[in-house]
């Protein structure tokens, strides 16, 4: 079978409504961006799952290397008192 | 004429004109160029099904023989269907496709934009709705049809070849009989006048950027809207009849 | 000094695992994991979207507008999932056309459900209810399967297809009670479906060869007869409610085991499908491989469009 050229891959992020992050949902190819939108919006909020959409090209992504976990990620583990669950709060005092 | 009848008339033709290109559209899925387009184009497919859902539920409403929705879908012989010959032509490749698409997308869109503010509530309602929905159809179509023509060597002769074929059919979409004069005189429906530049102006900048040029042959098929199709429309409508001809009455 | 490198990593890997934690596509992981996991999630793509078929198959013919949308949007919903899971295929490294055209040279295989015909309208409930039903009875263990992409598709995958199986009961539903010709086709759709959608859950364990190491991996959760067992129990109700008749004369409530006993499967011809001699291994697979044909000079076409345009902006 000819090899006929492939589109790239795009990653896809989607805002699910306002207030809210962008968030990884998935890839599918497309020959440019506009078109990478279009599709985007076509696989992925069919069922009106989005109000914002971003897409990247996959291969301009740089992912830290897991092997790396334990020096990027373990430091901040112990630095407990950035997590609210850190500090004791008496009963009785809510909305904080 | 009454204008209830003008109104019915008038509504026949666009659920008929998405209908029929809805299902022309149906065909394609599981069959598209690549995935993601398979889905674009039944996407398209479906919203054209809900639109001729609403238009022809309110043509049922103004029907004198009072058919509900289903019953005008299914039912009607082919002299009835008033769709223009632009939709029920076949699917051929992808460029024949999509330039059926965009010249209907720049039209309806134009259409539904002052159809929104038409004095007939519903139609209005129904236009505001489906507006949303058409211009993104236009969108894709243009892009599709600029990306074809200015693709590659093959891809420009080929869509090339789609507009010299389909250019023919495009007339029609402006044509008027005394059920447009009726309405237009009573505030209802826009002008086909009004409607034609802009759709003008759509086609020319999206051709220019296509790099494609409109047809020396300027040839104006039409009898669609008067009830005279093409030979392709009585496979379609064996084809979308099937059930409801080989089982009458019955509910599914 | 490799070998001892490689033990270690696998033990970790395995302890992960056991712990329930996601493997994520970077993260080290055994090269037959990997190659299971490509294999079963290119399968489960190619099913998707050849599944697209046999229901695409009565789209121009539904018999009625709402019917025509409701399965337009979900045979659509097939096309987003095949999308999903070669994305999830992706990340493991295994190229979206390779994988694609190894479904078109017959060297990758598919659910075997969808080399069977659609015959009449009834078949469209009978695919929803059985073919979807067994589909989910699958699917929903694996949104906890090892691998973090594959789950995430499938938590998606099911959240999409808790609409598919109803229409298609409701098919049913109507034509059950329908006129006598509708109730007919309805069973006839049930007789010709039962079979196929047992077989659907694969061999008998007995048979299978890649279960044991899969749960292992915790990237399956049931074994085939479990699953195919579940089926069975929550589907012969539904039959019953229906007023139609199972189509196995050895279905019957055992009160012993508190579930149903089942007559034995043909597996000759299950096989005999595998192998590519199903009533429609070849169609099915000449449309997806005429699809990519038809559509290749589109596919170059915005791509030389894009490559025009890029070069244009950086003249």
């Amino acid at each position: 079978m000819e090899k006929s050229k492939e589109w790239p891959l795009w990653e896809v992020f989607i805002r699910s409504k306002q207030g809210l992050n962008h968030k990884h949902v998935g890839s599918l190819r497309a020959s440019d961006a506009t078109m990478a939108i279009d599709n985007a919006r076509d696989v992925y909020t069919r069922r009106s799952e989005g109000i914002s959409i971003w897409v990247v090209p996959s291969n301009n992504i740089t992912a830290s290397d897991p092997s790396d976990e334990d020096s990027l990620f373990e430091p901040a583990n112990s630095k407990v008192y950035r997590h609210p669950t850190f500090y004791d709060v008496p009963d009785g005092i809510s909305h904080m | 004429m009454t204008t209830k009848e003008a109104l019915y008339n008038y509504t026949l033709r666009m659920g008929d004109d998405s209908l029929i290109l809805g299902q022309r559209l149906s065909e394609l899925c599981g069959h598209g160029p690549i995935l993601e387009e398979d889905i674009a184009l039944t996407n398209i497919s479906l919203d054209l099904i809900g639109q001729a859902t609403l238009l022809l539920d309110y043509a049922g409403e103004l029907d004198k023989d009072s058919r509900n929705k289903d019953q005008l879908a299914f039912l009607r012989i082919e002299k009835q269907y008033v769709n223009i010959l632009l939709v029920e032509q076949p699917n051929g490749h992808f460029g024949d496709t999509i330039l059926r698409q965009f010249l209907f997308d720049a039209y309806r869109t134009a259409l539904l934009e002052r159809l929104s503010t038409s004095k007939d509530k519903r139609l209005a309602g129904i236009a505001e709705k489906s507006l949303k929905e058409t211009k993104y159809h236009l969108k894709h179509s243009s892009e599709w049809v600029i990306r074809l023509g200015d693709g590659t060597e093959e891809s420009h002769l080929r869509i090339q070849n789609s507009l010299d074929k389909l250019f023919r059919y495009a007339h029609e979409l402006f044509y008027e009989n005394e059920v447009d004069n009726l309405l237009i005189k009573e505030g209802i429906v826009p002008s086909a006048q009004g409607i034609y530049p802009v759709w003008e102006k759509t086609v020319n900048d999206v051709l220019e950027a296509a790099t494609l040029s409109l047809p020396k042959n300027n040839w104006k098929f039409q009898g669609g809207r008067e009830g005279r199709h093409s030979e392709h429309m009585g496979y379609l409508l064996a084809d979308m009849q099937y059930m409801q001809r080989t089982y009458p009455n019955m509910e599914w | 000094m490799m070998e001892i490198d490689n033990k270690e990593l696998e033990n970790k890997f395995q302890q992960k695992i056991d712990r329930d934690i996601k493997i994520e596509p970077n993260d080290w992981m055994p090269d037959a994991y990997r190659t299971t996991l490509i294999r079963q999630i290119s399968q489960h793509a190619h099913s998707e979207v050849v599944g697209m078929l046999p229901e695409g198959n009565w789209i121009t013919r539904a018999p009625n507008l709402r019917r025509k949308a409701v399965l337009l949007a979900k045979v659509q919903d097939e096309a987003g999932h095949g999308l999903y899971l070669y994305s999830a295929a992706e990340t493991l490294g295994a190229d979206r056309e390779q994988t694609i055209d190894d479904l078109h040279s017959g060297k990758a295989k598919y659910s075997s459900i969808f080399n069977y015909p659609t015959l009449t309208w009834a078949d469209m409930g009978a695919v929803g209810w059985l073919v979807d039903g067994a589909a989910i009875m699958n699917q929903v263990p694996l949104c906890r399967c090892s691998y973090g992409p594959y789950a995430r598709a499938m938590i998606r995958v099911c959240k999409e297809e808790s609409f598919h199986q109803r229409q298609g009961f409701e098919i049913m539903t109507k034509l059950a009670g329908g006129a006598i010709e509708q109730k007919e086709m309805a069973q006839d759709a049930l007789n010709r479906f039962w079979w196929p959608a047992l077989m659907m859950f694969g061999p008998s364990d007995a048979d299978s060869s890649h279960t044991e190491q899969s749960m292992k991996w915790k990237i399956k959760r049931h074994t085939n007869d479990e699953l195919r067992q579940m089926f069975v129990d929550v589907t012969v109700p539904q039959i019953e409610t229906l007023g139609l008749t199972v189509p196995d004369p050895d279905v019957k409530w055992n009160e012993v085991k508190g579930r149903y006993d089942y007559g034995p499967i043909d597996w000759d011809e299950f096989w005999q499908v595998v192998g590519g001699n199903g009533p429609c291994n070849k169609e099915r697979v000449d449309a997806r491989r005429k699809a990519k044909e038809d559509g290749k000079w589109v596919v170059e076409a915005a791509m030389a469009f894009t490559n025009k345009r890029n070069s244009k902006k950086s003249a």
